[in-house]
């Protein structure tokens, strides 16, 4: 990422902020909940993390090998296996883990061109593709911390769930998922450097709980709406995945669409889906839609009314 | 018989209808989940493919041209339903599994390219083996995607378990975007080899069927059935949307 393009008349401003300057912020910000997965799940959560590390770095490595062309150095294939990771149980076949790896870099990104022009983020989609692979293995969370459902679940049966729990963490699901405090501290460090704003996690997070509270059957009661808030992918997917650079919309306004449009998505696939959890669905299917959202967000230039055409003299 | 030799390897590989010309798509995504499944289509195309071919070549001086697409269709039509009754009656298993995918066959776009591009201007014998190649091909490609899924997806190949229980088969193999990843991943390779090939000094040159599908520097401007608009009203269309053009400029 270190080529100079030049891309239209100067001036330009040049910013000293490199590609692997983000990701490092990234991979910071996501170390405290990494660290509190494996203080929940144990030293096998650091395998697991280490495994799919190891092979999205090596996928591209090697693929960089072929290319003769080294991109390793720009951090993204760490971030990527380091959320793989963190959206895995923990009692996942490493095996299947290093799969995963493999597939995110490999078919999701390496192939569509690299960084910058892989159309869906690669670590929810070889999610995806390991839930549909392998659906036994990536929905046992049964393991020697914790047992049963996760909250998700427990709540979509209509089982009461401790929201306190939630919060802290102490409960089952995926590696970098359960605890809401380790994940708002990371997001608080990628905001206050910059790396992302509010307009995606916000929208996102706030037209969910509109829906959650329309259609969730338990009206605007606190409780279940800071259970659906607390639990599950919902934090990790708003804060460190819908914001990705790569596969975000470039417009303002069409941010705040893209936002809108995933709190809707999950809203609808947790309620009405047939399983309790949704935000990796929704976040590569807005994925998906973000050209779309770019099209019709696009500011106008400077000199041209409304609808882009130029104005009569 | 050297062109009857030149035209399935033509079909078989060159010109392999599912891998090089991207044809057929619909069949070849849908019904591979089992090598048995591809085998079947493949073979049931086959049939149809080298049957309509041989009519179609027969009747090539009776056909008029402004009629000719229906005329195929309705030879092809009639192979299809008969090569559903066959299947219906002798392997109703093989019937079922493919289901809706054989009426399909009647609008397959293998089977009306061929006719159109090879057999509409071709002599008998060549275009049956054209058929016989180019069904070839269609079996082959399907046959792998079938066998890749099959063992991917199921752990399995024609049925019968191959993998040990231990390993777990990816089960998104069986299922749509297994077939988008196998195929685009048999595509690479028959990319890859030509360009090996190539690299060799081999040449990769179409052989000739009959057209250059180069219709800009065509010889045959009169005797050429493939033409589908008049070229008077063409030129004149062209010639009215030039002045349309160049209206808005000077406005």
């Amino acid at each position: 990422m270190g080529e100079l393009y030049k891309v239209s008349s100067n001036p330009h401003i040049r910013s000293k902020v490199a590609t692997n300057g983000i990701m490092l912020a990234v991979v910071i910000a996501l170390m405290p909940a990494a660290g509190f997965g494996i203080y929940n799940f144990g030293p096998r959560a650091l395998a697991v993390m280490l495994v799919t590390v190891a092979s999205t770095v090596l996928t591209e490595f090697l693929f960089g090998l072929y290319r003769r062309k080294l991109t390793i150095t720009d951090l993204s294939a760490v971030v990527t296996g380091l959320l793989l990771a963190l959206n895995l149980p923990v009692t996942i076949p490493l095996w299947m883990a290093a799969l995963g790896g493999v597939f995110a870099i490999l078919v999701v990104k390496m192939l569509f061109g690299g960084l910058g022009q892989n159309f869906m983020n690669p670590a929810l989609a070889a999610r995806c593709f390991l839930l549909i692979s392998f659906p036994t293995a990536m929905t046992a969370f049964d393991c020697d911390a914790f047992t049963g459902a996760t909250p998700l679940a427990a709540l979509k049966a209509g089982e009461q769930v401790k929201v306190l729990d939630m919060v802290i963490g102490r409960t089952a699901g995926t590696i970098g998922e359960t605890s809401v405090i380790a994940l708002a501290v990371g997001a608080c460090i990628l905001i206050l450097m910059g790396i992302i704003d509010l307009r995606i996690p916000g929208s996102y997070i706030l037209s969910f709980l509109i829906f959650a509270g329309l259609f969730g059957g338990h009206g605007f009661d606190p409780s279940y709406l800071a259970a659906q808030l607390s639990g599950g992918g919902l934090m990790l997917g708003a804060f460190f995945m819908a914001t990705d650079y790569v596969t975000r919309p470039i417009t303002g306004r069409g941010q705040y669409v893209f936002g809108i449009f995933l709190g809707l998505m999950t809203g609808i696939f947790r309620i009405f889906g047939p399983g309790a959890e949704g935000v990796s669905y929704a976040i590569i299917l807005g994925n998906l839609l973000v050209p779309l959202m770019e099209k019709y967000t696009m500011p106008v230039a400077f000199g041209y009314g409304k609808g882009g055409k130029r104005r009569e003299k | 018989m050297n062109k009857a030799g030149e035209r399935l390897y033509n079909g078989l590989i060159k010109e392999n209808p599912t891998l090089v010309l991207m044809l057929g798509m619909c069949p070849t995504l849908a019904v591979t989940t089992s090598a048995i499944n591809g085998l079947g289509m493949g073979l049931t195309t086959l049939a149809v493919l080298a049957l309509s071919n041989l009519i179609i070549s027969l009747l090539r001086n009776i056909i008029p041209d402004r009629v000719r697409i229906p005329a195929f269709i309705v030879i092809i039509a009639s192979f299809v339903t008969a090569v559903q009754l066959l299947l219906e009656a002798y392997i109703p298993a093989l019937n079922k599994s493919l289901g809706v995918y054989i009426p399909l066959i009647v609008v397959n776009c293998i089977i009306l390219g061929r006719a159109e591009s090879y057999a509409y201007t071709n002599p008998v014998l060549p275009s049956l083996f054209d058929g016989i190649g180019m069904g070839l091909g269609f079996t082959f490609a399907l046959t792998c995607i079938g066998a890749l899924r099959e063992l991917l997806g199921a752990g399995a190949l024609f049925g019968r378990t191959i993998l040990p229980d231990s390993v777990e088969p990816i089960r998104i193999f069986g299922q749509a975007p297994g077939a988008f990843f196998v195929l685009a991943a048999l595509v690479a390779l028959q990319n890859y080899l030509k360009k090996i090939r190539k690299a060799a000094g081999k040449s990769y040159e179409k052989i000739g069927s009959g057209c250059s599908e180069d219709c800009m520097n065509c010889k045959d401007r009169d005797g050429c059935s493939r033409r589908f608009y008049d070229e008077n009203a063409s030129t004149e269309k062209k010639k009215s949307s030039e002045a349309q053009n160049s209206g808005e400029e000077g406005r």
